[in-house]
Order: structure tokens, then sequence, then C-alpha cells
């Protein structure tokens, strides 16, 4: 008998989310698994500069220091961590995990590793075998950025998950594993669902789309904030698994935010493409069979959730270097703040200019933060505001141009017009603008390893 | 016919997709959810959104969720670590939409928000 329902929580909607969250949820009431979610697009690319650097590191390391606070809680429970934390490193999340386990003191953890998401080693040789990995964007071939590729990553669904824990894993470590694929794992273990039960993959599939921002499913980022109790202690949310495919989504009792038909709708359609075909490695989730309803305080009942085949290929997520970026930001006080602050805008490239160095209009962004920049032509802009923001920005091939650029918006302080201030953290300095480019890749190309081993 | 604005039909949240933004619209009742269907036409919301979205606008429905989803392609100025902009994962293009003007029959009752 498997046990109902089963509680899983998602404590990290990206890289750089409150500790206070997986903290929070290992003391505050119930659990069975902990999810983490680490890994936006452009953290893979980072993660590899990182590790070209270092070769121990590459991974969140967040997860680590989360980690060396909540494992007593986890220990004593027999709480499941699952975590996208490995990065392009999970090797090297592993033995930072198992160190600090030993660190603790503890003992019989089990942590399970899943690798083989990373192709980037493995580009030529699929070439080779006929890959194109043409982007999903714009139809070009990966040929046109070959050169400048900085990582490339399957994304990996819940099977090699299921499978870690199947070995006894407490704790398991991914790279690049679709976030809502970390919520659906323990419900294929716990429940034992086949790998071609569509309705009920889709289902855990459509839990973990709606926990894997975190509290954005239960109050923050919500069109009736006013209406959200106590949003400094929000509750991250929990999903009450149930054998046959429905689940309940709620929060811990006594913890702030809302849960309600409402907030979780909000979340379903966040990053919403088609709500008919919602693709992940596991299967197609179809948004439009779900049904919501409001079963009692902070307590939604989700089900009859319809899915079909999972799709043929498997996306990747690959990036590159399309050279820098810098921006910078000056406040400036009125009278004639607007106006004020195009002069400095204007100044800053005519000085640059001056210098040799210029910037084509569609690398150059100026905004004035107070005047509708979020909003523009949707919401008329105020007359003469008391104060607004300057903000300027560059982008080039040249690094070199983009640093110049850096050390032309302090002088104004002096050689502006009055009220300029609130310069502030330093020089603008050049930042690698690292390029998105989707592609899809051959189910069977792509390899998982699962290791699992004891600390 | 009178007219009454998205904000006062339905509650919002976008986010980004690739170097576009999606902006999910969640009607408070099935009358608001009728009016919003055929008033946010693509074109509207296009429109509504000139200076922001460069490219073209798609729509997409899930009826039982009352929701409309747009994709307001080419509106982050590159997307990801490629725009200079403030918004640069359209976080707040759906409260951009609940300004929008549309108009409601006569005798259409407005719905209350939640709680």
């Amino acid at each position: 008998m498997s046990r109902d329902p089963v509680l899983i929580a998602n404590g990290q909607g990206f890289w750089g989310d409150s500790i206070l969250g997986p903290v929070r949820l290992v003391r505050e009431g119930p659990l069975h698994y902990l999810t983490l979610d680490y890994l936006a697009e452009v953290t893979m690319s980072i993660m590899q500069k990182l590790k070209r650097r270092d070769p121990g590191a590459g991974y969140a390391t967040d997860f680590v220091t989360m980690l060396d606070r909540i494992l007593p809680e986890v220990a004593a429970k027999g709480i499941k961590v699952i975590a996208n934390a490995g990065g392009v490193n999970p090797e090297a999340c592993r033995k930072a995990v198992l160190e600090t386990i030993q660190k603790k003191g503890l003992r019989g953890i089990k942590v399970g590793v899943v690798s083989g998401d990373d192709i980037l080693e493995r580009i030529p040789e699929m070439t080779a075998k006929g890959e194109t990995f043409a982007s999903m964007d714009t139809g070009e071939p990966l040929s046109k950025v070959k050169e400048k590729l900085l990582s490339a990553n399957a994304y990996i669904g819940a099977g090699p998950i299921v499978e870690a824990l199947r070995k006894g894993a407490q704790i398991v470590i991914t790279g690049r594993c679709t976030d809502p694929s970390l919520v659906l794992a323990p419900m294929i273990h716990e429940f034992d669902w086949s790998m071609d039960d569509w309705n009920k993959l889709a289902a855990g599939t459509v839990a973990g789309h709606i926990v894997e921002c975190g509290p954005q499913c239960t109050g923050g980022n919500y069109t009736y904030w006013r209406s959200v109790p106590n949003l400094a202690r929000i509750g991250y949310p929990i999903v009450e698994a149930h054998p046959d495919g429905t689940f309940h989504v709620t929060k811990h009792a006594k913890t702030g935010g809302l849960c309600t038909v409402e907030t979780v709708a909000s979340q379903l359609v966040y990053e919403m493409g088609d709500p008919a075909k919602y693709l992940t490695p596991d299967v197609v989730a179809d948004f439009t069979s779900i049904r919501l309803e409001q079963e009692g305080k902070d307590r939604v009942r989700v089900s009859g959730i319809r899915g079909a085949e999972r799709p043929a290929k498997l996306k990747v997520s690959a990036s590159y270097l399309n050279g820098y970026k810098a921006s910078g930001q000056l406040t400036v006080a009125g009278p004639d703040a607007i106006e004020k602050s195009r002069l400095c805008a204007d100044v800053v490239f005519e000085r640059l200019k001056m210098d040799g160095v210029e910037f084509p209009p569609e690398g150059r962004l100026v905004e004035i933060v107070g005047t509708g920049v979020c909003h523009e032509g949707i919401v008329p802009p105020p007359k003469d505001p008391s104060e607004v923001v300057l903000r300027i920005g560059v982008k080039d091939a040249d690094r070199a141009k983009v640093d110049r650029f850096g050390r032309e918006i302090a002088p104004l302080v002096t050689s502006g017009p009055p009220g300029v201030t609130g310069f502030a953290g330093g020089r603008p300095q050049a930042t690698e603008i690292v390029a998105y480019w989707p592609a899809l890749v051959s189910r069977n190309l792509i390899e998982t390893t699962v290791t699992v081993e004891e600390a | 016919m009178k007219k009454a604005t998205v904000g006062q039909l339905a509650y919002s949240r976008s986010g980004d997709k690739g170097d576009g933004s999606n902006v999910g619209v969640v009607a408070l009742s099935d009358a608001a959810f009728r009016v919003l269907k055929a008033e946010l036409t693509p074109e509207r919301v296009k429109k509504h959104f000139a200076k922001i979205a460069k490219g073209k606008v798609e729509r997409y429905e899930a009826p039982n969720l009352r929701a409309l989803n747009f994709i307001l392609h080419d509106s982050l100025g590159g997307g990801g670590s490629e725009s200079l902009k403030t918004d640069a994962q359209g976080k707040t293009h759906g409260l951009g939409i609940l300004a929008m003007e549309v108009e409601v029959p006569d005798g259409f009752e407005m719905p209350s928000p939640p709680r």
C-alpha cells in the first residue's frame, strides 16, 4: 500500500530565492518530499563559465548552504530532497553534499546523482549523426554560433530521478532537469505509475508547474495583493498528491499568504504557451482539462487532467556569447527632472563620440524610470515628477567600448545639469551577453546515468 | 454599451517566453469571460501594447480556467540577458493589460473581486 496523500513541497523557485523557504518548510509542518528548483535558462551558462575557471565549481552552491541548515530535520523526519542543483557539475555538487553530511555527523543518508544532460562536448559527435540543433526561434543551424557556444544541455525528465529514489536515495541531485519533473518523480515512485500513463503523468506535471515558482501560487505576485495576509511569512506551496492523479494544493497551517482558486489559476497561466500542449520530456499536458475547486481555507482541489504521449524529441537549452553590455543609473531631482535626464543621456553619448566611441541606436537604451518605462504607451507619463531615475545602457561586440561607456556616467554629477545624484555601486562594468539558443535533439542520443552513494 | 477596464473583469500574470512575454488574463465570471473573449482580440491587444510589443500577438484560450493567454512577441528588447530594459522579463505586462478599456453590454453585472 502506498501512502496517501504524499506531501511534496517546493522550497526554491530559482537560484537566489529566499533560504527561508526550505528552512521553514521542514520545520513548520509535515512533509515527505522537498523539491528545489535552481535553474533558469541563463543559469547553466553562468555555471559553465564558473566551471571553466574552477573545475570544482558550476553548481548551485546555495543548495549546499541550505542543506547545512536543514539536514538535521531532513534526517530526523526522513524527508527526501530532490534538486536540480547540479548545474553543469553534478559530481562536484555531490562531493560538497557528502562533505556537508559528514561534517554534520550524520550517517546512512544516500545521495543520488543524475548526469548525462550536459551535451556540450558531444555536439560534434551528434552533429555527425545528423542532428542540426536548429534554433527553435529562427530556424538557423547551430553552426552559426558554434564557435561561441557556452553551454548545451538536454532537458531531462522524471525517469532518472525515479531510478535514484528506487535505489534508496534520500537526496537526489540533477543537472538540467525540467522543473515540473522534480515534483512528478516522487509521485511516479510512490504510486508506481506507469511511464505511459499519460493522464497521471500530466497531473503530476501540472502539480509541478503550479509549485515550481514557490510562493507565486500562494499569494506572491498576486493581482489582489491587498487581500494576502502576512506576506512576510508567506507559506511555500505543498502538493498533497493522491494515487488517482488528483491532488490538493495547500500550505502549512499558520503560515502567511493565500491559497485559492485564483492564486493557483494565476500561476497556471504563468509562462504559458499553448495551454492545450504543455510539453515536457515526460508528457504533453493539456491545461484546458484542469478543474480547480476551493475545498476549504487555503486548500484547492485539482482534478480532471488529461495528457498525451510524450514528445518524440527532447528540448536542448544552449547558450552562446553574443557581445557585452553595461548599464548605469543616476537619480535626477526636479524641477524639470525629465528634461534634464534627456540632456544627461545626450551628453553621455556626445562625450563618448568625442573620444571616438560610438554606439548605433540599437546598441543604446535610455530609460527615465518614473515616467512609465514598464507601461510605455499605456500609462500617461507624469508632467513634472519631483525626481526620476535615469538608466543608460549600451551593448556591443567590443568589450573595451562598453567599459569606456561605464566611465562617462559619474562625471555628470559635476558636469551635468543641477540635481544629479545617487551614483552608487561604482562604475558600470561590461558583462557578457549570454544569448539563448533553444533546439531539439533525438531522445535516443541522450544517455542518463544514475549513481547512488552513501555518506 | 458602457466602458470598463480589463482590471474590473479579470486578474493577470505575465512572464518571459524567449524574446517575448506571455500575458495570462483570468476572468472573474463567465459573463466577464465572454466579454473578454469578444473584446481582447490579438489586434486590439497588439495596439494596446504598441510601444512594447514589436512583433505579432498570439492568443490562446483555456475556458476551463476562464483564461486567455497572449504571447507578445519581441516585447523584451532582446529577452534574457540580451535585454537592457528594466523589465527584461515582462513581469509588469500583466498589469499593463488590466489598464486596457473594453466595452461591456448594457445590463452587464460587474463581477466583484475575490473575497
